[in-house]
């Protein structure tokens, strides 16, 4: 048999019906009696809304928060000290705080009639003063986003390791100012539910495209006052996540109500515009920060402020201060040095909630990170691979406890460098570069590494108390009377493969060919609870589980094996799917047939338990994993124009233990490509107003296929001591560096003209803009 | 988002279409619908009628005519980069025909709905007004041709009636010395151009016409090459100023901030360069 188990590099089972157009989306399905949906949104970001007025012959159609008194707002709380709740109403009372924010519910047959209906309902505002920007919601006299509050800041906190140490030491002191776009997650496929109430099983049934399934019924009962039992929450396929559906919507809290009030099922389907101006933001942060370092390049300390800027509310159940407070945990990134103070604000203004996006706030992190340590190797007249490889945690520390008291559990990050040195080959870039382009563009060359913690646990969420704590990842394994094999997991694969990995794993454990196993996922009436798909977590978390499942199914199938072959369990091994005992063997499929099919052939005295087992997984550690990767890219910059032309684009990565190297070169692509979007072209820009001025995908711009490189990935693998098969999460990695290592490629073109980027996208206004600053003040 | 609710007609012939666009005043002609579509979609249009001309045979024709082709209104960006218009100008317009947007579009879109709709950012703007291409308007009281210079009245604006149709693009044989250069700047593949240089030199006949498009402001048509180049050759890359044309771009009321002004100038060099060498 070819290998099916961890390390094979099979072709995803899911790509089957998805290449034939065959996949089940939210979109796809149809109920009986079905209505649509649509939303009357608020067009002005900060105002009280004085009156609603619904033409009499359609106010049976039509929902507002009046309706809703019942339904209780959603609140994501976290237990950090000085953090300030915000109560996000389900349909807006009294006051709207973004533009997009839902006022009123439409139904209608059609989603064009319910857009008619909204046309018709007229809404008077009383504006308030809106805060569209982070810095002005800092600002001590700004308005107020929060009625009670006494400024505008979710949450603040500061560390500080013996700053005023590095201040006296250091050599050479660098500031920077950095700032990286607000973007929207696109996911091919928006946002969507359907609901429905079945009067049989006194239960609604909601539809969504969710990463989190049992977090969504959780946040469901809570808003509507319904106990767990009475909600069944599918997640169907889903056409990717990427953060943006691990969120409970307020849409969803609305479509459910909506399906117990009305009788019949109601769809809602976001489509680009809801998706772009009302919803999927992301990313926002602006950092001042400070290096100091010995003449050397050797990192003394880094003193950063840092403001994410939060939006409107806290959403659930990752809660507000997602990014900023993370930020300061992972700011030092993959360097060692002895000083560090961090000082974040988590602002509220009138934008929608900031949402995880893929590398939940590493992406600016390693921007910010990144940046720095380029300026430092600038200000030294240094190689900056040579200050990287100074500053970098060594082999020999690992297992490495950094100035945050963040694990890192394994890995050679000094030799992904070197490996990326290589394959990029920056001599040949330096040579090149001395000679000059034929063309007039500028070349340069940019490195940028992190490392990304992944499938951390119940001791570091526990900490944050926010309204969901990852424990045990469960999972169910069943042996089918054919002698294949049923795994249920409660997390959802929109993406990630994880429907052949866990296969994977299960074959690696039980020999049964990976054709015959069926991995059941996204529903809570088939599945064990979990927290879902995030972090990175699920090859770590649910692979555990899995594994930890067949194993005690193992045990189980080798009992019964035991009496069929008349031996002790313990001389039955079980290997390619048959178990062997000291005068026989039987392949698991007549294991499984005995046991379901032909009980009278088993001694009375089998173990009842049966050949299906719900088992739970926690690494050794439940600090996380950390994959790290080095990327390299040479640019060349056309100083005319300011476009830019990815050359070469090299990613050197280390993910522990692959359990599909195939699919986790899929992951790293798709990140590269988001991570392309971040550094060149995803930007959402807010006016004065807090106005969302991209409303198409005709303005907010993302990379298609012509923008993304051909990228050479290199793989190190380095187990996790901690996990089942040694497997790290990799998930997010590759769109974490693009825009430092990009960012930082363009700064080296444009280092002779004396010429430096610090805000992401790099735009080509900005480059031309920044050339004709250099020349301006030269001239005075 | 979704259209309101509006009724669909399909007629077979150029006046039918007429009448039905005279009939009923809350038409609007639809061809390719590569921006009606979406504009539809957006409510930014809400028309009562929209009246299909795809299937006009007379709109989706060639034809040769004494001096050069007329290129029915409907005739899609896709048949032209196949070479419905048989390599006219050696191939330059087939290859202006390829940079337009997606393969999807533009199969779809047309050459005459894309010069109605006057989106200074789109290609055939440009390019034919480098050409100094006319167009033959329809209308209830009879047909006209008109110089697309004329045509164009800003950004959006055209001097099309609310009852007339544009049938056909022509475009006059330029001589074998003809020198045609075009140079689109945009953020990536497929969208509209920040930035457009077209040109079209005869040095036989003194002829030249260089036109600064792209963004958001009505394209400007330069005749005369002496405010540009520090030579009088307008084939001499080398003395044309960027500056000089900048600055000649905001004398002729082109509203932009310096960068854009700069970025049209720097597409018009390339696109000067681009002609010298072929």
């Amino acid at each position: 048999m070819k290998k099916q188990g961890v390390g094979a590099r099979l072709v995803r089972k899911e790509d089957d019906r998805y290449m034939r157009g065959r996949g089940q989306f939210v979109g796809d399905i149809r109920r009986a009696g079905m209505k649509d949906v649509a939303f009357l949104r608020s067009p002005v970001a900060h105002a009280r809304i004085t009156s609603i007025n619904i033409p009499e012959d359609i106010q049976a159609n039509v929902v507002t928060a009046a309706d809703m008194a019942s339904v209780k707002p959603i609140t994501a709380v976290t237990s950090l000290p000085g953090f300030k709740p915000s109560n996000q109403s389900i349909l807006a009372e009294g006051k709207v705080r973004h533009v997009g924010e839902m006022i009123a519910l439409c139904i209608a047959p059609t989603r064009a009639e319910a857009e008619d209906l909204v046309a018709r309902v007229e809404v008077d505002f009383e504006d308030l003063p809106p805060v569209h920007d982070m810095l002005q919601a800092r600002e001590k006299d700004s308005p107020l986003i929060h009625e009670g509050w006494s400024d505008n800041i979710f949450l603040e906190t500061l560390v500080d390791y013996d700053m005023a140490d590095a201040e006296r030491e250091a050599a050479v002191k660098v500031s920077r100012e950095f700032s990286t776009a607000r973007q929207c997650m696109s996911p091919i496929e928006g946002r969507g539910a359907i609901a429905e109430w079945d009067h049989r099983l006194e239960q609604l049934t909601l539809h969504t495209s969710t990463q989190m399934p049992h977090i969504v019924r959780s946040g469901l009962a809570e808003c509507l006052g319904l106990d767990h039992g009475s909600i069944r929450v599918v997640a169907p396929d889903v056409g990717g996540g990427f953060g943006y559906k691990g969120i409970l919507l307020p849409e969803e809290v609305c479509l459910a109500w909506a399906a117990m009030q009305f009788g019949h099922p109601v769809r809602w389907l976001e489509d680009r515009r809801e998706n772009l101006t009302a919803s999927a933001n992301c990313r926002e942060h602006h950092y001042v920060m400070t290096a100091y370092a010995d003449k050397d390049g050797k990192l003394l300390g880094i003193d950063a402020e840092a403001t994410v800027d939060s939006g409107a509310y806290s959403s659930y159940p990752f809660a507000a201060c997602l990014e900023a407070a993370q930020v300061a945990s992972i700011l030092p990134g993959v360097y060692d040095f002895p000083h560090y103070r961090c000082h974040t604000f988590s602002a509220a203004t009138n934008k929608p909630p900031i949402l995880p996006y893929r590398g939940v706030a590493r992406t600016g992190v390693c921007f910010a990170m990144e940046l720095m340590i380029d300026a430092v190797a600038r200000e030294l007249q240094l190689e900056p691979t040579d200050v990287r490889l100074k500053n970098l945690v060594r082999p020999e520390q690992m297992p490495f406890d950094n100035i945050t008291h963040k694990h890192f559990d394994s890995g050679d990050y000094p030799e992904a460098l070197r490996q990326a040195i290589k394959a990029i080959d920056l001599k040949a870039v330096r040579k090149r570069q001395k000679k000059g382009e034929t063309d007039g563009r500028l070349l340069g060359v940019g490195f940028a590494m992190y490392c990304e913690q992944a499938a951390h646990g119940t001791s570091v969420y526990a900490g944050w108390g926010i309204p969901m704590v990852p424990g045990h990842e469960q999972a169910n394994a069943r042996l089918t009377p054919d002698g294949g094999l049923e795994l249920r997991i409660g997390a959802h694969s929109h993406g990630q493969g994880l429907e052949t990995t866990l296969s994977q794993v299960g074959h690696e454990v039980l020999g049964i060919p990976h054709e015959k196993i069926k991995v059941v996922h996204g529903d809570t009436a088939y599945t064990p609870y979990s927290t879902g798909t995030w972090g990175s977590r699920c090859m770590v978390m649910s692979g555990g589980a899995v594994a930890e499942a067949c194993d005690q199914l193992a045990s189980r199938a080798r009992g019964i094996a035991a009496k069929m072959l008349q031996c002790k369990p313990g001389e039955i091994t079980l290997k390619d799917g048959r178990a062997h005992g000291p005068s026989g063997e039987l392949s698991i499929e007549e294991v499984a047939h005995v046991w379901y099919r032909r009980p009278q052939d088993l001694p009375e005295d089998v173990d009842p338990a049966g050949l299906e087992v719900t088992s739970g997984y926690k690494p050794e550690r439940d600090t996380g994993t950390f994959s790290y990767a080095a990327h390299a890219v040479t640019v060349a910059v056309d100083p005319e124009t300011g476009e830019v032309e990815i050359l070469d684009y090299v990613i050197v990565e280390d993910g522990g233990v692959l359990v599909n190297p195939m699919i986790v070169d899929g992951q790293i692509y798709g990140g590269a490509a988001q991570g392309i979007g971040t550094a060149l072209y995803e930007e959402m820009i807010f006016d004065s107003e807090a106005q969302p001025l991209a409303s198409t995908l005709s303005d907010y711009l993302l990379p298609g296929p012509t923008e993304v490189p051909s990228i050479r990935v290199f793989h190190m693998e380095t187990p996790s001591p901690y996990t089942r098969f040694g497997v790290k999460g990799i998930g997010e990695g590759g769109a974490i560096a693009p825009p430092a290592a990009i960012t930082n490629a363009i700064n080296d073109a444009l280092k002779n003209l004396g010429a430096e980027l610090a805000v992401s996208p790099v735009t080509p206004r900005r480059i031309v803009e920044a050339i004709a600053a250099v020349r301006r003040s030269d001239a005075a | 988002m979704k259209p309101v609710a509006f009724d669909y007609a399909r007629p077979r012939t150029i006046a039918d279409a007429l009448e039905l666009l005279d009939a009923r005043p809350g038409a609007k002609i639809l061809a390719g619908g590569q921006t009606l579509g979406p504009m539809l979609n957006l409510r930014l249009v809400q028309p009562e009628l929209l009246i299909d001309i795809t299937r006009i045979t007379d709109l989706i024709t060639v034809t040769e005519t004494d001096d050069g082709v007329a290129i029915g209104a409907c005739v899609t960006h896709a048949s032209i980069e196949d070479g419905a218009i048989g390599g006219i100008a050696s191939g330059h317009l087939d290859q202006v025909a390829a940079g337009i947007a997606y393969r999807a579009v533009r199969t779809r879109g047309t050459i005459g709905g894309s010069l109605t709709h006057a989106d200074p950012a789109a290609d055939w703007f440009a390019a034919l007004l480098a050409f100094g291409a006319e167009l033959e308007i329809a209308g209830t009281t009879g047909t006209r041709r008109i110089a697309l210079d004329d045509f164009v009245k800003g950004a959006m604006e055209t001097d099309l009636g609310p009852d007339e149709l544009v049938t056909a693009v022509h475009i006059r044989k330029c001589g074998r010395e003809a020198r045609h250069g075009y140079h689109k700047i945009c953020r990536k593949t497929g969208e509209f151009a920040e930035a457009i240089g077209a040109v079209t030199v005869e040095e036989k006949t003194g002829r030249f016409r260089l036109v600064a498009a792209g963004g958001s402001h009505a394209p400007v048509v330069f005749t005369d090459p002496s405010s540009l180049f520090r030579t009088a050759d307008p084939l001499d890359v080398r003395s044309f100023d960027v500056d000089m044309t900048a600055a000649a771009l905001r004398d002729a009321g082109m509203n932009a901030d310096d960068y854009d002004l700069r970025l049209r100038a720097v597409a018009m060099q390339r696109a000067v360069k681009e002609a010298a060498q072929r």
